[in-house]
């Protein structure tokens, strides 16, 4: 499978990728790590005219500690999320999660910010971005711009980002002191993508829950956040009982598409599953 | 249209060649460059059988674009031996009895090669991750293990004899 033909650019900033996405117009498309645009391009589900390889361009690639921010190049690797010595100090989630992302040779490619920006809700990274308040730094022709997680993924492959913009950096905060956390993925074997996922973020003030996070993966058109399910856990010491109330709740907005891993009703049952070992998991670990 | 001319260094040779942007980097090797190592399998990412080493990472040859590899230092299952005296990772293989058909052998070698320059010591299970995105369908992973531990014996060995 050969993908249709494209011109090839290979700008070496930020400024000129920018320039050529906004001379070029709609028949251009960023190439970042290329395992899901390529992929696609051989199918002819894309069908670009340019390619704009943003590879070649070191602001974009690493992490960065600027003040309590934690700052993540859009093009960082997953095997370098995985091995990064900030992010497993600060925000261990991250490698931890990324280590469940597809295989050694596609996580050498893989980027953070690819898999966001893909809008993809069977992608690991967005559930991810919510489960850590994550900002995007987003860069357009005219202006540079910052959309909480929150209020970046609008719909299956349909995020903020404009035909012209450029997700550059994924900032997040460290973990609250003492924060457990986990990522629950049932897949069918390595490189799948999920039949279900959650990932949970907690911390505690004595007994009782402080903080939480409740993100689901491929289990709706975006990544979702389950809002009731943490309202469930916020500020009660968590027992089992509680526990199986959240992961109800948390059942109660999935609404995953039926495909070859499952129907609905299956993968909606996997997610109570995964968010009750998540929050076991996280709990195990917060002190 | 869309030709541009590559540069890379292309197991250990400098090499300028004149690419179409779509040629993806499996196709070059095998048809531009005739090395025929690399193989094709499933063509989307998912069974390693065209790994081959770019800037010292495993990479899929299948999923990646040739004019990618501007400046570049690629190396394939071509570039492992050297001076006809096999590689330590191809001579385990030999020995352990690490093929069977032999298809996904050359994909093998080289995420073999690569996982054990950055983890020369490895437990049997990190072997199983590092070579978890490589399928054997004749399902030979038991020997293909062993190859690995073997190849990573013998390098530790060659390195100690040389240090």
């Amino acid at each position: 499978m050969i993908p249709p033909s494209f011109e090839y650019h290979r700008p070496s900033s930020v400024e000129e990728a920018v320039g050529l996405l906004s001379s070029l117009g709609s028949e251009a498309k960023i190439l970042a790590g290329g395992h899901s645009l390529l992929p696609m391009m051989k199918l002819r589900f894309a069908e670009p005219e340019h390619l704009v390889d943003i590879n070649r361009i070191p602001e974009l690639k690493g992490v960065r500690v600027i003040g309590d921010d934690i700052v993540i190049g859009a093009m960082t690797s997953e095997s370098a999320v995985i091995t990064d010595p900030v992010l497993n100090a600060k925000v261990p989630l991250l490698p931890e999660a990324a280590k469940n992302i597809a295989d050694p040779q596609v996580r050498n490619r893989g980027t953070i910010g690819g898999d966001i920006a893909h809008g993809d809700p069977a992608n690991d990274h967005p559930a991810l971005a919510l489960a850590c308040d994550a900002i995007m730094t987003i860069v357009g022709p005219n202006a540079t711009r910052q959309v909480p997680a929150s209020e970046f993924f609008l719909g299956t492959y349909w995020t903020a980002l404009e035909e012209t913009d450029i997700l550059t950096e994924i900032t997040v905060k460290a973990f609250p002191q003492g924060a457990g956390y986990a990522y629950k993925k049932l897949k069918r074997k390595t490189g799948d993508w999920a039949t279900a996922a959650c990932a949970v973020v907690v911390a505690l003030s004595g007994d009782s829950v402080s903080h939480i996070r409740i993100t689901l993966t491929n289990l709706g058109p975006t990544a979702l956040r389950a809002h009731d399910a943490e309202s469930i856990l916020m500020g009660k010491s968590i027992n089992d009982d509680l526990i199986r109330q959240a992961a109800a709740k948390a059942m109660e907005i999935c609404d995953p598409a039926e495909d070859l891993r499952g129907d609905a009703e299956y993968k909606t049952a996997m997610a109570g599953q995964m968010v009750q070992r998540a929050i076991n998991e996280a709990l195990a670990k917060a002190s | 249209m869309a030709k541009q001319i590559v540069k890379m260094n292309l197991n250990g040779q400098e090499i300028e060649q004149l690419v179409d942007s779509r040629t993806l980097l499996v196709h070059f090797l095998r048809e531009q460059m005739n090395l025929t190592g690399a193989h094709i399998g499933c063509e989307t990412s998912q069974c390693g059988v065209c790994t081959v080493d770019i800037d010292g990472e495993s990479v899929k040859a299948c999923t990646h674009l040739a004019v990618q590899c501007d400046g570049c230092e690629v190396k394939t299952v071509e570039g492992l031996a050297e001076g006809g005296v096999l590689h330590a990772v191809q001579e385990a293989f030999y020995e352990e009895h690490g093929l069977q058909c032999g298809y996904c052998t050359p994909g093998m070698l080289m995420t073999s090669y690569r996982f054990l320059q950055d983890n020369p010591n490895p437990t049997e299970d990190e072997i199983r991750i590092g070579l978890s995105g490589n399928l054997c369908r004749c399902t030979g992973y038991q020997n293909i293990v062993k190859a690995v531990k073997s190849a990573a014996v013998k390098l530790q060995q060659k390195e100690s004899a040389t240090a």
